[in-house]
Formats: C-alpha cells, structure tokens, sequence
C-alpha cells in the first residue's frame, strides 16, 4: 500500500515553464490519492492558462493503457513544455520512459503504508522514499535505479556504463545523464545540496 | 595544517596515502610513514578502504599528528550515518586534523563484510555541505554547536579518465557547489586524456586545485587487474608491455617507477599537486619525486 501526497504548490507552479499536461492517475488500489486537492490545484492552474489539457485514467503504470490513451491528447502534449504527473513514482517513470524527449515531472510524493503490496511493473520500481526526487532525474528513479540511492550524482565506482555492486545492471546515474541531456536539463543538477530525509508519514502525520 | 593554505601560497602540494592496518598495532606505519613522508605537504589515511574492516581513519591520523605529520582524514559514507560522521568531524577538529577528504565510499559488497548494511545516509556532497554547516556553528539538523565551530580543508576525488566522464564533471561541480575546496584524482595512466580533461574543467571555469593522481605499476598482472576491475582506470598496453619485459626490473619497482615519473612529468603542467597512493611501497615515495623532478 502507499499513499501519496501533493508536493508543494509552489514547487508545482516552479515545474512548469509556460503550459504543462496533466495525468492523473486514480490508480490500483494500493494507492491513496489525494483527489479533491489535486482538482483544485489543476482547476486554478487552468483558470490561470498554464495547462494544455488533463486526462484523469487509472493503471498509469500499465504502459499500453496508458499509450492509447495519450495518442489521443497528441496535440495538448505537444504544446505544453512539461508534463506534470500526479501518480506514485511508478506511474511518473512509466510516462517519462515513454516520451523520453519531453520533460515529465512529478507532481507527488510517494510514501509507503503498511499492508499488502499489489503487483507493480517490473521495469520500473519505487522505494516510496516520501520526497520524490524525478524532478531532478529526469523521471529516473534515484533510488531504486541506483545501488546506493545517491541523490547528488554519481559514484565513481561504474565501469563501462555498469553498477560497480552489480555488472549485469546499468548505472542509474549514467541513465540519468543521458535521459537530462536528452531533454536538455542538466541545468537541474545545479540544483541544492540533496539530503535524504528518512523520518517516515507516519512520523509526518504525528508531526 | 589544513592543504588548502599551500594551494594558496601557490605551492606544488604533494601528498600521499597511507592504509590502516587490519590489527591493532600501527608502529611500522608510524615509522615508514616519519621515513619517507615527513617531507610532502599531508598523508592521506584511508577509510576502510574497498570496503575492507580495518583500524579506522581517525586513530591512525591523530597517531601520524602526533608523530609531527600532517594528516588528511579520509571519511566514506558507507559505514557511519550522519549523526556519527558529524560526532568523528568534532573528533577530529580537537584532535587538530582539520584536513578531510569526503567520499561515498564503495559498496559493501564489494569487500570482506558483503552482509553488512551499507549506510549511505549522506554521500560525497552532503557531507562536505555538512562540513560547511559545522563550519558555520550549526549541525546539519540546524542545532547550535557550543563554542568555537571547527574549520577544515574540504576535500573530494574525481576520476578524470572515467568512461562517463561527463558524469564525473557534473558530480564534481555539485561538491564545488557544497563546499569541496581542493581535490585528488583516481589514479591517472593516459596523460593525454587526464590533460584533455584538465583542459575541459578549466575552460569550463572550474578553477579548484587539482592533484593528479598515481598509483605507481607494480607488474603486468596488476595492471591487468585494475584494467578489469577499477572504475577509471584504464591502462595502455604499451605500458604493460613495458612492465611484462622485464621481470626483475618491474619486480625492484624500477620499471613501475620509471612509467609513474613518466606520467607525473607529463601531466605537471596541468595540476596544483599531486596524490601517490604507493599502496605499500611508501618506502618508494621519496625515489619518485626524485625521478619526477619534484626534490
Ligand atoms: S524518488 Fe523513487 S522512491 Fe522516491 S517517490 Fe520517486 S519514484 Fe518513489
Ligand atoms: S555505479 Fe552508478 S548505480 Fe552503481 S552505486 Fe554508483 S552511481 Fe549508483
């Protein structure tokens, strides 16, 4: 089971460049979303002009799903510069890999809660590490893609492209060069000094 | 004494390396090391170093300060979360090693604890950004440190002849960002890569002192194995040639000496220092920088 939660509003609004696209997705049932908030939000950035469309589907995860049904918004995704997605971390790696060209963010935080874990995609993987960090990958996955989970970069242990703990596995880093290169942000590794925050939601909702 | 104030007088910083022991007696280390390194600028002290248990960093460099050396503490982020890291860097400050060199560190699978829990609860760049927040007073929680806060020379590593070496650029640019005021390279065996890649940082602005980095070649079949198995490193044939010809002179170091002098040499003019990991033959440091020109 996870749970996710809305990032700040203004880290949201710091995402977009001039228009985003929305996916939203209602998931499996492993999944709570944070429904009314995200409309909210999603109505006021409309009103305010910064959104080329939404789609609200579930299984964002499941990639043939959710081809069909982003063929359909070609257009809208085409005019906006980034594609905002409100999903757990799996289902925003999903989108990312699938148009590798454009710049996918994160619209959420994804923790974990206790209970039985439903069947997730096997090519991507989330950790629900509570502050996700696609926003500065890439849409790759910093802690699952990498050995060590490093937040700030890589280690300089990869040899040939390989994961020095694993040699049968690409370095999650050098993926996350590339796929920044790709779309053009590797400004974003400019970004502060990334520190791990390990206190837990329920840590959080005590608070 | 902290590296940093050489690199700004303008001095050629010459340092070296030296390993724990996997024991509790570190006499001969503190003998070879007041021999034949009490000339060079600072002594690096590994931190259980390819993920290997050995006697730990800190001891071995207030032990090397108060045999009147100048010790550079090497800290990795595998073994210790932030709350002990910080705990050691107070250690350290009164013990006057005011010298760090911060690393993630390998993963313990990698050495001879493979069951152990690897840490990683902060990596190369947030520990030098948590060195800064001491510097300033504060941990890296934000609390008030009581009294005077400690002031180190802020090191870091970078593998310029990596094969994502652009990679490296960008990590390297982080821990500028987070603090890093000086740093040592992973061994360098391709001058004109290892210039290639100076030429490329500089122009890009970063103007950080650098150390070049060397692993003096023992024989072919080391060379071999580093060829296979370290990150980095990558060892021309021609050199290993040069080491298979003939035994006894790679076997006294002669040959070994010979292509390090060679490299040192050729990459001087592009450096602030240089970094000799001797890996055991410390007793060889002082024949080196002879050879380089560097005494
Ligand atoms: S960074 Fe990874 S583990 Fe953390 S929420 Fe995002 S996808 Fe999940
Ligand atoms: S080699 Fe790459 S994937 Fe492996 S631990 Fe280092 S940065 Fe992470």
């Amino acid at each position: 089971m996870l749970i996710t939660r809305l990032k700040d509003k203004e880290v949201i609004e710091s995402l977009i460049t001039t228009k985003a696209f929305v996916v939203n997705c209602h998931g499996c049932k492993e999944v709570s979303f944070p429904e009314e908030e995200a409309n909210e939000l999603q109505k006021e950035l409309m009103a305010a002009g910064k959104l080329t469309g939404i789609i609200t589907t579930d299984y964002v995860c499941n990639p043939d799903n959710m081809k069909l049904r982003l063929e359909r918004y070609a257009k809208e995704i085409e005019e906006a510069d980034t594609v905002l997605v409100f999903s757990c971390g799996i289902g925003v790696q999903t989108i990312a890999e699938y148009m590798p060209e454009k710049k996918v963010c994160a619209a959420c935080d994804t923790y974990p809660l206790p209970g039985y874990q439903g069947v997730t995609p096997l090519e991507h993987d989330c950790d629900q590490c509570g502050e996700c960090y696609l926003n500065i990958t890439g849409g790759i996955c910093p802690i699952t893609a990498c050995s060590k989970s490093l937040i700030n970069g890589q280690c300089g242990g990869a040899k040939e492209g390989k994961c020095e703990v694993d040699h049968n596995m690409e370095c999650g880093w050098e993926r996350i060069y590339r796929r920044l290169a790709q779309v053009g942000r590797l400004d974003v590794l400019k970004c502060p000094v990334q520190v791990r925050n390990f206190a837990t939601y329920k840590d959080l909702s005590n608070e | 004494m902290r590296i940093t104030e050489f690199f700004d007088r303008g001095e050629f910083v010459i340092t070296a390396e030296v390993g724990p022991p996997k024991g509790t007696n570190i006499d001969g280390l503190i003998e070879e090391a007041k021999e034949y390194l009490s000339d060079i600028s600072a002594v690096n002290v590994t931190d259980n170093q390819s993920s290997v248990m050995r006697m730990g960093s800190l001891p071995v460099c207030i032990a090397l300060k108060q045999a009147g050396l100048n010790p550079i503490l090497q800290m990795t982020c595998r073994d210790r979360n932030r709350m002990a890291l910080q705990s050691d860097l107070l250690g350290a400050a009164y013990f006057g090693i005011d010298n760090v060199l911060s690393l993630t560190g390998d993963h313990t699978t990698l050495g001879d604890h493979p069951t152990a829990k690897p840490v990683f609860d902060l990596d190369s760049v947030s520990l030098l950004y948590n060195m800064v927040q001491l510097e300033n007073g504060k941990d890296i929680a934000g609390n008030d440190l009581v009294g005077e806060a400690p002031k180190f020379a802020k090191g870091a590593v970078v593998s310029p002849c990596s094969d994502s070496v652009d990679a490296q650029i960008a990590k390297m640019e982080r821990k500028i960002m987070a603090g890093c005021e000086f740093f040592q390279t992973q061994a360098v065996y391709d001058s004109e890569k290892f210039a290639s890649f100076m030429k490329k940082i500089r122009g890009m602005g970063i103007t950080t002192p650098v150390q070049l980095g060397i692993v003096i070649p023992k024989n072919a079949g080391m060379c071999k194995y580093m060829n296979a198995n370290v990150a980095g490193i990558s060892i021309p044939d021609e050199m290993i040639q040069e080491l298979a010809a003939d035994k006894e002179k790679a076997k006294s170091g002669e040959t070994g000496l010979a292509i390090a002098a060679r490299i040192i040499r050729e990459c001087r003019p592009y450096v602030q220092g240089l970094h000799i990991m001797a890996m055991g033959w410390e007793s060889k440091v002082p024949q080196l920088l002879e050879m380089a020109g560097l005494k």
